[in-house]
C-alpha cells in the first residue's frame, strides 16, 4: 500500500492527526452515536472542498436538502450557494419503510445511478453518503444489502472519490451493522461522553492504512466555525522565536525580567491566590500594549467588562479610553459547565478576527477546576500553541493550587510569576517572584509589591522569604 | 382523486423501474405482465422506466432498490421493490386482494 496518497480535508486538526487527511480515493467510514457530530464533520469535508476546489456530493438519507442547509448555516457554510456555483450537488433519498413492501430479489442500482449522476453533475472529487444505517431499517434483506454495500464501496474506490460514510455505532462491534468489515482503509470513531458534567467531545482514528497515525483519542470542539481537532501530540517546537521585547505593562517587573519586558509571543502565567493582584498585572499587560497603540483582546471569566474597567480604575488603569478607541476587545463570558469548549474556541475566534497584538485569558483556572482536566488542559494547550505561531503575546491569569496543577503545562508555558500574600507584623503584604522566564537571566529575588492608584509599584527584595 | 380498488373499470398505471436489461428486470417484468394478466386484464399499463437513460428519474422519483414498482394509478401511489416474484407480496403491495 505504499502508494496510497491523502487527501488534505481542510478540516481544522483533522489532518495533523490522520498524516496529512484521509486516505484518497478511498472510503472512509465515520462512526459515532447520535448527536457526536458525524453529519456536521462529513458535512464540512466536503464544504472544506468545495473552497479548495474539490466538488462534492452529499447523499442525506435523514435530513432534506433544505434542513442540512439550515442546520449548517450557522457556522458560516451557506450550502444553497456550493449548490448554485456547481462545487456541491445535495440528493436526499427518502426510504419511506410503509411504501416499501419487498417482493423478491434486488439490487441498489437506484442508489449507484443516483450517486453517479450527482457525482457527473459537479465532477465531484467528494462524496459524503449520510447515513447507510437507514437502508437497513427500511430494507429487510440485510445479506442483499451487505453484499450491495460491498459493491458501493468498491465502486466509489473505481470512482476514484474520496469518500465518508457515516454510520452509527453500536454496543459491541464498532458498527450496529458491521460496515467496518468492508471499508479496510480508514475507520474514524467520534465520541461525545459526559465527564463530571461536562461535556466533552473526542476523535479516534480506529483505523488508517498506509499512516503511522496516533492512536489515542483527541478532544475535538464545534465552535463557530465548524469542527476543530485537538492534536496533543503534534506539538511542535517550530514556534518562531522572537526577540522583540513586549513590556509588561509594570516597569518594576520589566527590570526583574533582566528586560525591557518579555518576548513577544511568548505565554505567561500569573498565578496566585484569590486577591494577590493577578487581574491587575494582566490589566496593566492589557493597558501598556493599547498605550503603544497595539491592539489587545481581554477575555474575562469573572468579571463583567464594566466591573473590569471600574475596578482597575482604582488602580489608576483607564481601561475604558481603550474600549472606546477600540484597542481593547473584553470579553466577558462565564465558563458555564455545557459551554467550556465554546469559550475556548472564542479565543480562537476572537483572534482571528481581530489579530490582537496581545491577548489576556484571566482567569483559565475556571476551566481547570471544573473537571475533565484532560480535555481541558488540551484545549488550552491547543489555544497557546495557536497564539504562540501567531506570535501573540498573552498572558495567563491562574489561581494557585496547593497541589501545583496551575504548572502542569508547563512545558508551553515561558514564563511563570507567582503572586502571593504574606501576613507579616499585622498586614497582609504582597509579593512576586518569578519561577521561570525563558531565555532571560531574570531576578530570583521575591519581592514585594503594592497595588497603587498609579499601577502596580514593586517594592525592594524581601530579605527573608518564607514560604 | 381517490378511486376504491373496484373491479370496475378503472385504469391501472404501472411503472416498473430497472436500470438496463438484467436478468432480474426480465424476471420483474414477466411477473408482473402475469400477474396482470390475470387480475387486472384490458385495464392497465405498464410503463417500463430504464433509469440508466433515464437516470434523473431516479432521483426525482425516489428510487433506489431495482427494480421497483410504482402503481401510479389508482392512488395511492404505492412502491414494491424486488423481481416480483412472491406473487403474494406484489397483490398485497400493489393492494390486490389475493384470490380465495
Amino acid at each position: 500500500m505504499a502508494g496510497l496518497r491523502h487527501c488534505p480535508t481542510g478540516v481544522d486538526g483533522l489532518d495533523q492527526i490522520t498524516a496529512g487527511g484521509l486516505p484518497a480515493g478511498r472510503t472512509t467510514l465515520l462512526t459515532g452515536g447520535a448527536g457526536c457530530g458525524k453529519t456536521l464533520l462529513a458535512t464540512e469535508f466536503l464544504v472544506r472542498g468545495a473552497q479548495r476546489g474539490e466538488p462534492g456530493v452529499l447523499m442525506a438519507f435523514e435530513e432534506t436538502s433544505e434542513e442540512l442547509a439550515t442546520n449548517v448555516a450557522a457556522f458560516g457554510w451557506d450550502l444553497p450557494a456550493l449548490q448554485a456555483e456547481g462545487k456541491l450537488a445535495v440528493d436526499y433519498v427518502r426510504v419511506d419503510r410503509e411504501q416499501i413492501d419487498m417482493t423478491g430479489d434486488f439490487d441498489l442500482e437506484g442508489l449507484f445511478i443516483r450517486l453517479g449522476l450527482a457525482i457527473d453533475e459537479v465532477g465531484a472529487k467528494r462524496v459524503v453518503i449520510d447515513t447507510l444505517e437507514v437502508l437497513f431499517s427500511a430494507l429487510d434483506d440485510t445479506a442483499r444489502l451487505r453484499s450491495e454495500l460491498r459493491r458501493l464501496f468498491s465502486w466509489l474506490k473505481h470512482k476514484g472519490v474520496t469518500s465518508i460514510v457515516t454510520a452509527e455505532s453500536g454496543d459491541g462491534p464498532l458498527t450496529r451493522h458491521g460496515l467496518e468489515e468492508y471499508v479496510a482503509d480508514c475507520v474514524i470513531s467520534l465520541d461525545h461522553r459526559v465527564n463530571e458534567e461536562m461535556a466533552i467531545r473526542r476523535i479516534r482514528i480506529v483505523k488508517l492504512r498506509g499512516s503511522a497515525h496516533g492512536t489515542n483519542e483527541f478532544p475535538f470542539v464545534i465552535g463557530s466555525a465548524g469542527f476543530s481537532v485537538v492534536p496533543v501530540t503534534s506539538f511542535g517546537l517550530e514556534h518562531p522565536a522572537s526577540s522583540e521585547l513586549v513590556p509588561t505593562g509594570v516597569p518594576g517587573l520589566d527590570s526583574m525580567l533582566g528586560k525591557a519586558g518579555w518576548y513577544r509571543g511568548s505565554v505567561t502565567v500569573v498565578s496566585g491566590d484569590s486577591g494577590t493582584g493577578k487581574t491587575t498585572f494582566a490589566a496593566s499587560f492589557a493597558d501598556a500594549a493599547c498605550a503603544r497603540g497595539q491592539k489587545c483582546l481581554y477575555l474575562a471569566f469573572e468579571e463583567s467588562s464594566r466591573q473590569l474597567a471600574r475596578n482597575m480604575a482604582s488602580v489608576g488603569l483607564r481601561l475604558d479610553r481603550w474600549i472606546e478607541a477600540g484597542l481593547l476587545q473584553v470579553q466577558a463570558s462565564r465558563p458555564t459547565e455545557i459551554g467550556l469548549e465554546r469559550h475556548l474556541t472564542t479565543v480562537y475566534e476572537q483572534v482571528e478576527a481581530h489579530h490582537p497584538d496581545v491577548v489576556v485569558l484571566d482567569p483559565i483556572t475556571d476551566f481547570t477546576a471544573l473537571g475533565g482536566g484532560v480535555a481541558i488542559k488540551a484545549l488550552l494547550m491547543r489555544i497557546v500553541d495557536y497564539l504562540k505561531n501567531r506570535q501573540v503575546t498573552a498572558v495567563l491569569t491562574s489561581l494557585a493550587r496547593s497541589d501545583g496543577s496551575d504548572t502542569s503545562m508547563s512545558s508551553l508555558i515561558d514564563n511563570f510569576v507567582q503572586l502571593r500574600a504574606l501576613e507579616h507584623s499585622a498586614q497582609r503584604h504582597r509579593s512576586l517572584y518569578i519561577q521561570k522566564a525563558r531565555g532571560m537571566a531574570h531576578s530570583q529575588h521575591v519581592r514585594r509589591f503594592e497595588l497603587t492608584d498609579q499601577g502596580i509599584e514593586i517594592l525592594e527584595p524581601v530579605q527573608v522569604a518564607t514560604a | 382523486m381517490s378511486s376504491p380498488p373496484t373491479e370496475g373499470g378503472e385504469t391501472w398505471e404501472l411503472r416498473l423501474y430497472v436500470a438496463g436489461e438484467t436478468p432480474r428486470s426480465v424476471a420483474a417484468l414477466a411477473n408482473l405482465r402475469r400477474i396482470c394478466e390475470e387480475r387486472l386484464a384490458g385495464q392497465y399499463s405498464i410503463e417500463v422506466i430504464d433509469l440508466l437513460e433515464r437516470p434523473q428519474l431516479a432521483r426525482g422519483e425516489q428510487i433506489v432498490a431495482i427494480p421497483t414498482l410504482e402503481r401510479r394509478l389508482p392512488e395511492p401511489v404505492r412502491k414494491i421493490i424486488g423481481d416480483l416474484s412472491n406473487t403474494e407480496r406484489v397483490l398485497i403491495g400493489l393492494d390486490l386482494r389475493p384470490e380465495r
